[in-house]
């Protein structure tokens, strides 16, 4: 009460303090609008945009004839099982990686910060960038079988990313897309890894924990929400897998981007709109999926 | 707080872990074999990462000839520039370079200037609907970014930004923005409130306060978020080639191609190593900050 009388009295007249107080509380939604206004017109609207331009023709009829052409397509089937084998066989392995490189680091070992160097280079390298290098390596004339050659392991050429041999195709992509990506799940498993009180380490120790119990028990519980996190992220981003691809594998393997790219190519907007449609659900899949299963197993550990 | 408890386990420590230290730092020969094995898989990850990138630099730095060559030595005869200059001289790099430079720019001072002010905001002040905004922004995640571009394209053309370099930073922009705003909005909270107020009893005003005591010491993190669009920007290749024609930007201009053309293994291989450049000398400045800000990026 009394310091209220104070500040009234020190306050400028009354028409203005009531300006003043209107503006302050109207500042966060001012700061707020740009963004809100960028989202809707270059995000959220276009969401929306995709999801109409794969049912509704240009002429404004409402139709399924662009998702059932998509469906008959005789890519899509195969662009569907490509993408999901890189996500099944290329997500677990960079989380699997990350972990134990995120715990070599911690590892403290020595040039342990040029190793860390070492294997965050890939942070800032295009997919495209990525599947170039190895492009190098894998191409007919590549490195892997010029060193092949050279030491007789195997004196014939071998066509890694030939269409006809496609198990070492998918393999190339993986091998790309874990150079590329493990590094991203890394940092993350090394910053949530420090974060971790020293305090209970030691008190691990102190209970004779081994090294793996200290792992098993103490490290991992602690860092498993940014973890989980990530998984939905990388998930998500694995569905979009495209440069990769294209650098390594050219048109003999189609993966879902590439079709939407290729439609797009044609000329043909709606065709590429079904595609993204089919990523965007199964991205939205994923995330309900990999929440429902966290929230139940999170129950399971409070019970 | 933590120096008393600090201060409370010294005496402790010392009594009781001395003995124990003593023995645990008594290598034995289990423990040497443990740590030569640590030192073993460091080395061969470090190999994974690194002899790539030597292949397609000594790829890119030898005589177009030699990248037909076969079998290739693993330790190049001749380094030229050939095969760099051809990449280089090849229609549409160097304007492709300039491009890519351009909209990055844009890209990072767009996302700065709508997306600071939000991140400000959502660290700043209690107001309804703040939670919500910022569930929101977290939302956008689960959206695959890349079907934005289709929808875009067919935007663009009738705003009259298609195949502009406006159009690629806006859309660059709008995948860079609810990163922005959510690492903005914990830069800013970590700048005390008091200091802000401290300046506005001596006499700043709001905005004076936020631009002499606020920004200055948000502006690190800021530069961090600014560098981070960047380099999502000089990535990103699927909205690049889909919203230009002509007016490409590198990766745009190198899938494209690959992808339509089938551009010959010198000019793809020069084209690796010069995107990749960029990211080993980025990465070697930056591995100090790495931690920290990729942490909050990718969190």
């Amino acid at each position: 009460m009394t310091s209220d009388a104070r500040v009234s009295a020190l306050s400028p007249p009354a028409t203005n303090q009531s300006f003043a107080r209107r503006f302050e509380s109207a500042l966060p939604y001012i700061l707020l609008l740009p963004s809100a206004i960028f989202l809707l017109i270059f995000f959220a609207w276009p969401m929306v945009q995709a999801l109409i331009l794969s049912v509704r023709t240009p002429d404004g009829v409402w139709t399924t004839q662009y998702l059932e052409r998509m469906v008959r397509d005789v890519n899509f089937t195969d662009a569907l099982r490509n993408t999901f084998l890189i996500i099944l066989i290329a997500v677990p392995l960079q989380f699997v990686f990350a972990i134990a490189m995120g715990l070599l680091i911690q590892a403290k070992l020595k040039a342990s910060g040029l190793f860390l160097y070492f294997w965050t280079i890939p942070l800032a390298v295009s997919d495209l960038a990525a599947g170039l290098v190895w492009l190098a390596i894998f191409s007919d004339r590549g490195f892997l079988n010029s060193v092949l050659r050279t030491t007789g392991i195997m004196p014939i050429a071998f066509s890694w990313l030939s269409f006809e041999n496609y198990g070492t195709l998918l393999m190339a992509v993986v091998i790309a897309e874990l150079w590329r990506a493990t590094s991203i799940v890394m940092v993350i498993v090394v910053a949530g890894l420090q974060l971790i009180p020293n305090d209970y380490l030691e008190a691990a120790e102190v209970f004779g924990a081994s090294r793996w119990q200290k792992i098993w028990n103490v490290m991992l519980p602690m860092i498993r929400p940014s973890l989980q996190v990530a998984l939905i992220l990388r998930t998500i981003l694995a569905f979009q897998v495209f440069a990769v691809v294209i650098a390594l594998a050219g048109r003999s393997m189609p993966v879902l981007a590439s079709e939407a790219y290729n439609r797009y190519g044609e000329l043909n907007s709606n065709g590429a709109a079904a595609y993204a449609l089919v990523i965007l659900i199964f991205s939205l899949l994923t995330t309900g999926l990999y929440l429902r299963a966290l929230r139940t197993s999170e129950e399971e550990m409070g019970r | 707080m933590s120096a008393q408890t600090n201060a409370m386990r010294t005496p402790l420590a010392n009594a009781e872990e001395m003995p124990f230290n003593a023995a645990a730092n008594k290598p034995t020969l289990a423990k040497t074999i443990t740590r030569l094995l640590l030192y073993a898989a460091a080395i061969t990850i470090s190999l994974f990462f690194l002899v790539p990138i030597y292949l397609i630099a000594i790829s890119a730095f030898s005589p177009q000839q030699a990248i037909f060559a076969y079998p290739k030595a693993l330790i190049p005869q001749t380094l030229s520039a050939d095969t760099m200059l051809f990449f280089w001289n090849a229609r549409g790099v160097q304007s492709a370079l300039v491009n890519s430079v351009l909209v990055g720019i844009l890209a990072l001072i767009f996302s700065l200037l709508v997306g600071a002010p939000a991140g400000y905001a959502l660290a700043r002040f209690l107001f309804r609907g703040r939670d919500s905004y910022k569930m929101l922004i977290l939302t956008t995640r689960a959206f695959p970014i890349v079907i934005l571009s289709i929808p875009l394209a067919v935007n663009y053309i009738q705003w009259n930004l298609y195949d502009t370099l406006w159009g690629v930073a806006f859309a660059h922009t709008a995948m860079a923005l609810p990163t922005t705003i959510l690492v903005t909005s914990s830069i800013f909270i970590g700048v005390s409130r008091e200091l802000e107020e401290a300046a506005q009893t001596l006499g700043c005003n709001r905005a004076q306060a936020f631009i002499k005591v606020a920004l200055p010491l948000a502006l690190p993190g800021l530069a961090a978020a600014a560098i981070f669009t960047f380099v999502l920007s000089w990535n990103e290749t699927f909205a690049a080639t889909i919203l230009t024609q002509r007016n490409r930007t590198l990766p745009a201009l190198v899938l494209a191609q690959i992808a339509d053309v089938g551009a010959p293994l010198p000019f793809r291989y020069a084209g690796g190593f010069f995107l990749i450049a960029p990211s080993l000398i980025y990465i070697f400045f930056m591995r100090k900050y790495l931690l920290g800000m990729w942490g909050q990026v990718v969190k």
